[in-house]
């Protein structure tokens, strides 16, 4: 039973970081229809930031600084997800296979630019030291750190609804992701909610970089690794343009994949991509997604 | 006083040539009726207005060019656009329909002219808009245009697909929209057309074939002549 609910919470807490790419993902795709494949880049990004911040500017490792530490990372990711908007998505809107390329071409570069700067081996991200103590619950014992993934992952679904639901962009966003040109009829300038999308999305990304570097015992320009392709599946399973689709998918992913991985032995990917094919077939608009009219 | 001035107006979709050289204007504080066979580019030449096709040729609302322009720059200059198919946002409730369509200078009153223009609403604002009625989604996309100033409103055909009750409903709404409005409705229903146009183009195989008085839809020679239906109904 201990391994179960072991199973259960680093499940959850894995799916948390799949939820913190797969949100932006989501939402750049439903309202811009970008296909945005520098976002595991932007995942790097955030983590090297963070990383820079931790062990240059506030190196004592607390939890503050740690949460610190994170912020930078999702504001550097937010920063250069907005430039690249405005240097290159802008110029191609509807011209859905270069975005495809260009992205892939940005992805390929600023994994470049890092491996030069930093090489390829890890480099330790510095934690607070209550993050390597266990947590009981029950007769299980679970991982500190998980806690922090899961929280972190609530808190930008609470902050991304906040947003949505309660703010003039957010309506706009929720509006555009349905009907952008009948947005733009209105007289709204669409592309601000764009920019805002690609920030936001971003810096949901440089957070999840930050969290996947602790997860991943280190930060290097190979940790977005299989991220960016479960981020995908995420965004695919939970609905396009989903927020709390992708939520919902990614715990569902994480949990399945875990116990697939421990009770069928290392079968969780296979489980995973199973699952994506049954909701392709059964429900192809995803869990929470809508059927195009 | 002319408010719309279209030259030469040419649209390409893909390989098709849509519009073919239409050129008219629209009187300022007048209906202008567009009517036409199905087919002929009456909502292709609306959203070329709006900027939602690329066209060439010369599109000038008050003296400005709106060829080049983009649809947010055309909407916040004063156009509004009422599309065929209402577009209103299903997953939105009523109210944020409404908010989302107000701009900075919208003021409360508006909101109580809607609701008193159509009171259903009011009632509604908490529904999700995709759950209205056909006839209600009509109000709703009529309502979110009248929130604001506009200079010139464009509607597609309003009456497309409702009930006839609907039809009459919707048409009452407009009739009393129209009073001092600028307007260019593209309406196939001729009734609704006699009640509020005061001004009539007729489409043909993407050129304006009739540009003058509505008084000819009483002709129902004529109106069978150049649009293909009998001269009766009336909502």
């Amino acid at each position: 039973m201990d391994t179960f609910i072991l199973m259960g919470i680093t499940g959850i807490g894995l799916g948390a970081l799949y939820f913190l790419i797969a949100s932006g993902l989501t939402l750049i795709y439903g309202l811009m229809g970008v296909l945005n494949f520098a976002h595991g880049a932007l995942l790097t990004v955030g983590a090297f930031a963070g990383l820079w911040f931790a062990t240059k500017v506030a190196t004592a490792t607390n939890t503050t600084n740690f949460l610190l530490s994170m912020i930078v990372g999702g504001l550097a990711a937010g920063l250069i997800a907005l430039i690249a908007e405005q240097l290159v998505i802008t110029k191609l809107y509807e011209r859905h296979m270069d975005q495809a390329l260009v992205t892939v071409g940005l992805a390929l570069v600023i994994g470049a630019v890092l491996a030069g700067w930093f090489g390829n081996d890890l480099h330790t991200y510095p934690t607070p030291l209550w993050f390597a103590k266990g947590i009981k619950i029950g007769t299980a014992i679970i991982p500190a750190d998980r806690f922090m993934y899961i929280g972190v992952a609530i808190a930008l679904l609470i902050g991304n609804w906040a947003l949505l639901k309660f703010t003039r962009i957010g309506l706009i966003i929720r509006a555009g992701v349905e009907n952008r040109t009948m947005v733009s009829a209105l007289g709204i300038n669409v592309k601000r909610a764009f920019s805002a999308v690609f920030f936001l999305g971003g810096f949901a990304a440089g957070v999840g970089g930050v969290l996947v570097s602790i997860y991943s015992n280190g930060v290097s320009p190979l940790i977005a690794g299989s991220y960016l392709i479960y981020g995908f599946i995420v965004v695919v399973i939970g609905g396009l343009g989903s927020v709390p689709g992708s939520f919902l998918a990614a715990m569902l992913i994480g949990i399945i994949k875990q116990y697939a991985n421990y009770y069928v032995t290392g079968l969780g990917d296979f489980v995973v991509v199973l699952l994506l094919a049954i909701v392709l077939l059964v429900r192809p608009q995803g869990l929470l997604g809508r059927v195009n009219s | 006083m002319t408010a719309l001035h279209v030259n030469d107006l040419h649209v390409r979709i893909n390989q098709a040539h849509i519009l073919q050289g239409v050129s008219f204007t629209v009187p300022k504080h007048k209906v202008t009726a567009l009517m036409g066979r199905n087919g002929v580019g009456k909502s292709t030449t609306l959203k070329a207005i709006m900027g939602l096709y690329k066209g060439t040729g010369s599109i000038t609302f008050n003296g400005v060019e709106l060829i080049g322009k983009e649809t947010f720059e055309i909407a916040s200059s004063g156009i509004a656009y009422i599309p065929e198919d209402r577009e209103i946002f299903s997953t939105l409730t009523v109210k944020e329909n409404l908010e989302l369509a107000a701009r900075k200078s919208t003021k409360q009153s508006a909101y109580e002219q809607i609701y008193a223009l159509f009171p259903e609403l009011q009632s509604r604002s908490a529904q999700r808009a995709g759950s209205l009625s056909g006839g209600q989604q009509q109000m709703v996309s009529i309502a979110r245009v009248l929130l604001n100033e506009n200079e010139i409103i464009l509607v597609d055909e309003p009456t497309k697909g409702l009930a006839p009750k609907l039809v009459t409903e919707v048409a009452d709404a407009l009739a009393k929209v129209a009073k001092n409005e600028t307007m260019i409705i593209v309406e196939q229903n001729l009734g609704l057309v006699k009640r509020v146009a005061e001004h009539l183009l007729v489409m043909d195989q993407g050129r304006i074939i009739y540009e003058g008085s509505p008084e000819k839809l009483s002709d129902p020679e004529w109106v069978h002549a150049m649009l293909g239906v009998s001269g009766g109904g009336a909502h």
